[in-house]
């Protein structure tokens, strides 16, 4: 056996203090040579671990073989068969608790880095593989129809393979771009929106065809969408309406949903504002609420559209944190601060009903709860007021009850979540699945896509019955 | 693209499109609303339904020159395209036969009512709508409405047409006239709401009132549109837009209205200079 190299080659990233005032890439990505040093580190294990830790079971070693014999080319054609958006992937994906947790150098703490490998593929293809030559000829069309609600992860990941297994896919999109959470939730400068455009162009490619601006449950029940001669549904809507905290001046100017914040910075380019028109109002003392990846994309934006101070408010301690790792570093390192085990009361605001602060209690963990995480608990006669002039909500989104509340037959839970079948996406309903975060509540990218995958297996394997 | 068939310009800053919309056309109801995004650049209004027709595809818009957004919408002609419309969203409007129903249309929201007037007057009601605008050259609409009205009382702020004053001055005497007013619905400017409900409290008549706060998408999913409703959080652009103007927090309301005035001014100032330009 080979000496194993235990050097992960890093991967180079915009300085902090240059990166904190513009929405560039943070993450540069590796050169052709870097990604050949680090794919050389693979050992090629008889036992694919990392395949098995893939969600949408990509062959990974194969590909990473490909970039080590320098044939890109096959490289991307290994990976894209299994997954239709690996640029998406390769900077969204929480790898570490997927693939290169699984990874057998893993357990010498230096797994391959592979979703920079997989960054480096997608981006080699679209530097210089004409379109073209990377769109896999057209099956032979079965002649039966699929109709997609939602553009996101799971929706795109779907559609993208019941298109290569030669049926017919609308999707249905709400709105006016392509892309779901990719295009009005993630950030530019973690995930380019370019980059989701081309890989939402791929997916069209294969010749599925994309209607925006449409809302179903309001333009079309799914009733209606079966009777318009669509053999079988996917339910990929995500979870889109926000949580709030539902205590005393939440609906002071100036307090946002992280959706909204978000939405209007990526979506609409508020920080483009005026050049393009919607604006997003930007605070010298902003606190985000909550500790998952849309609070540090939240803090990162309000801190690049010119904020002094960001705070991040969170209930729990660090090591609770939903978010990334990596994201959570990135936040710090740019100057983002962090009111660990800290709860907002009440928010404070002027006779404009405009935001002046919160008044925060100091939290202390007790027993675990539910979620396997230690419960915070409020210490008593903690009180204390954090000057702010803006706030952002980001505590999580549930499934947006517009589909399901026009729904027959459709069983939701408490929750709002749809009920499918965790191996195939079947809900109870006839001919109708479903998956993402409409099924999960709110999750990952990857276990969407995962979901949109298995759901497409058993769509196909209904259709052709 | 959504192509522009007919334009009119009811008033001065008041201009109508019948747009090209077949799907819309389709399932619109009275009291839902659209959002519209002129081009790349544009940012998502809320504009609500005027009127629709299944047979033709069109779906017809009244709105106001209010800042940069509806300043640049009115430069479109007949011909021209809208980037988006997207619809038809909110709750259509409650519609059953109540008995008597007063009808207060205030401005723009004239046309907002002339669709839920022609419905609750087919489904058998007696309709007494009653017109307010601040000055006879701002009124449009007066035979719409009159088509499916029992009744119609004008009024004008400066007393050009119709009675002088405003609209809850005939409202407050309908109501103590003694004949029964088993419902209002009233939409216009929040102020005007605002003062109807004020006006109908008293007598408890159920008055419903459509709120059209800022929104992004439209479909519940960024929470810019709440609105308190009876001490509850509600979002207007899907639980509404029609609520009990008895509940409806006001003062909240006008607040978040003006949320973006500095920057609805600077928006306005920038696309005066470069369309003087």
């Amino acid at each position: 056996m080979a000496k194993l190299n235990l050097n992960r080659v890093e991967m180079p990233r915009q300085d902090p203090k240059k990166r904190g005032k513009n929405f560039n890439e943070v993450a540069l990505g590796y050169s052709l040579e870097q990604a050949k040093e680090e794919a050389s580190r693979c050992i090629q294990c008889k036992k694919r671990n990392c395949v098995t830790g893939c969600p949408v079971e990509v062959d990974i070693p194969d590909f990473i073989q490909a970039i080590r014999d320098g044939d890109m080319p096959a490289a991307v054609r290994i990976l894209k068969s299994k997954n239709a958006l690996p640029g998406i992937c390769g900077r969204v994906c929480p790898q570490e608790t997927q693939c290169e947790s699984t990874c057998t150098l893993a357990k010498k703490e230096a797994p391959i880095a592979i979703g920079r490998l997989e960054r480096f593929v997608a981006d080699w293809e679209r530097a210089n593989m004409p379109a073209k030559d990377s769109t896999p000829p057209r099956p032979k069309p079965t002649g039966r129809k699929v109709a997609v609600v939602g553009s996101g992860p799971a929706g795109l990941t779907a559609a993208a393979d019941l298109a290569r297994l030669g049926h017919g896919v609308t999707i249905f999109e709400a709105l006016h771009v392509a892309g779901g959470v990719l295009m009005y939730g993630i950030p530019e400068f973690r995930l380019p929106k370019e980059i989701v455009q081309a890989e939402v162009d791929f997916v069209a490619s294969l010749g599925v065809d994309i209607k925006l601006d449409s809302v179903v449950g309001k333009l079309a029940t799914l009733d209606e969408i079966l009777a318009q001669g669509y053999d079988a549904i996917f339910l990929g809507t995500g979870a889109g309406l926000p949580m709030f905290l539902n205590i005393d001046g939440e609906n002071l100017n100036g307090i946002y949903s992280a959706n909204e914040f978000l939405t209007r910075v990526n979506l609409m380019k508020a920080y483009l504002f005026p050049d393009y028109d919607t604006p997003v109002k930007v605070g010298k003392k902003v606190a985000v609420v909550g500790g998952g990846n849309v609070a540090m994309d939240s803090a990162r934006c309000a801190l690049r559209l010119g904020a002094d101070d960001v705070y991040i408010i969170y209930r729990r301690s660090e090591a609770e944190m939903p978010a990334r790792r990596e994201e959570v570093e990135n936040a710090r390192e740019e100057g983002i601060q962090f009111k660990l085990l800290t709860n907002p009361k009440q928010f404070l605001g002027n006779d404009k009903n405009w935001v002046t602060g919160a008044e925060c209690h100091e939290m202390e963990l007790g027993e675990p709860d539910d979620s396997g995480r230690r419960r915070p608990v409020v210490k008593k006669g903690s009180e204390f007021v954090v000057d702010l002039d803006e706030v952002i909500v980001a505590l999580g989104t549930r499934p947006n009850p517009l589909i399901s509340s026009t729904t027959v037959g459709l069983e939701t839970t408490k929750y709002g979540t749809v009920v499918a079948d965790e191996e195939t996406g079947k809900t109870v309903k006839d001919r109708v699945w479903a998956g993402g975060d409409i099924v999960t509540g709110s999750a990952t990218v990857i276990s969407a896509m995962g979901a949109g995958k298995r759901a497409a297996k058993s769509i196909d394997e209904y259709l052709r019955g | 693209m959504y192509k522009i068939l007919v334009r009119e310009d009811l008033v001065p800053g008041i201009h109508l499109f019948k747009v090209a919309a077949p799907a819309v056309a389709q399932k619109a109801r009275a009291g839902q609303f659209v959002v519209v995004r002129i081009d790349e650049k544009g940012e998502r209004i809320p504009l609500t339904i005027a009127d629709w027709d299944k047979d033709k595809g069109t779906v017809t818009i009244v709105f106001m020159e209010v800042g940069a957004t509806t300043a640049r919408l009115a430069l479109l002609k007949e011909g021209d395209a809208i980037a988006d419309f997207v619809g038809p969203l909110g709750v259509p409007a409650e519609i059953e036969n109540y008995g008597t129903v007063v009808c207060v249309a205030g401005g723009v929201g004239t046309a907002v009512v002339a669709p839920i007037a022609r419905a609750l007057k087919q489904a058998g009601n007696k309709i007494i709508t009653i017109l307010g605008t601040r000055s006879k050259d701002l009124l449009f609409w007066e035979d719409v409405l009159k088509s499916t009205s029992d009744r119609m009382i004008v009024t004008t702020d400066d007393g050009s047409y119709g009675r002088k004053g405003v609209v809850t001055e005939p409202l407050k005497e309908l109501l103590e006239s003694g004949e029964k007013i088993d419902r209002v619905v009233a939409i216009g400017p929040v102020v005007m709401m605002k003062f109807c409900s004020l006006t109908t409290a008293p007598s408890g008549v159920r008055t419903v009132v459509s709120l059209n706060p800022i929104m992004v998408d439209g479909t519940g999913m960024c929470g810019c549109c709440r609105v308190s409703v009876g001490g509850e959080t509600k979002f207007a652009c899907v639980d509404g837009p029609d609520f009990d103007g008895h509940k409806v927090d006001w003062d909240l309301l006008a607040a978040r209205q003006r949320i973006y005035l500095d920057e609805e001014k600077c928006a306005y100032d920038e696309w005066q200079k470069s369309h003087a330009a």
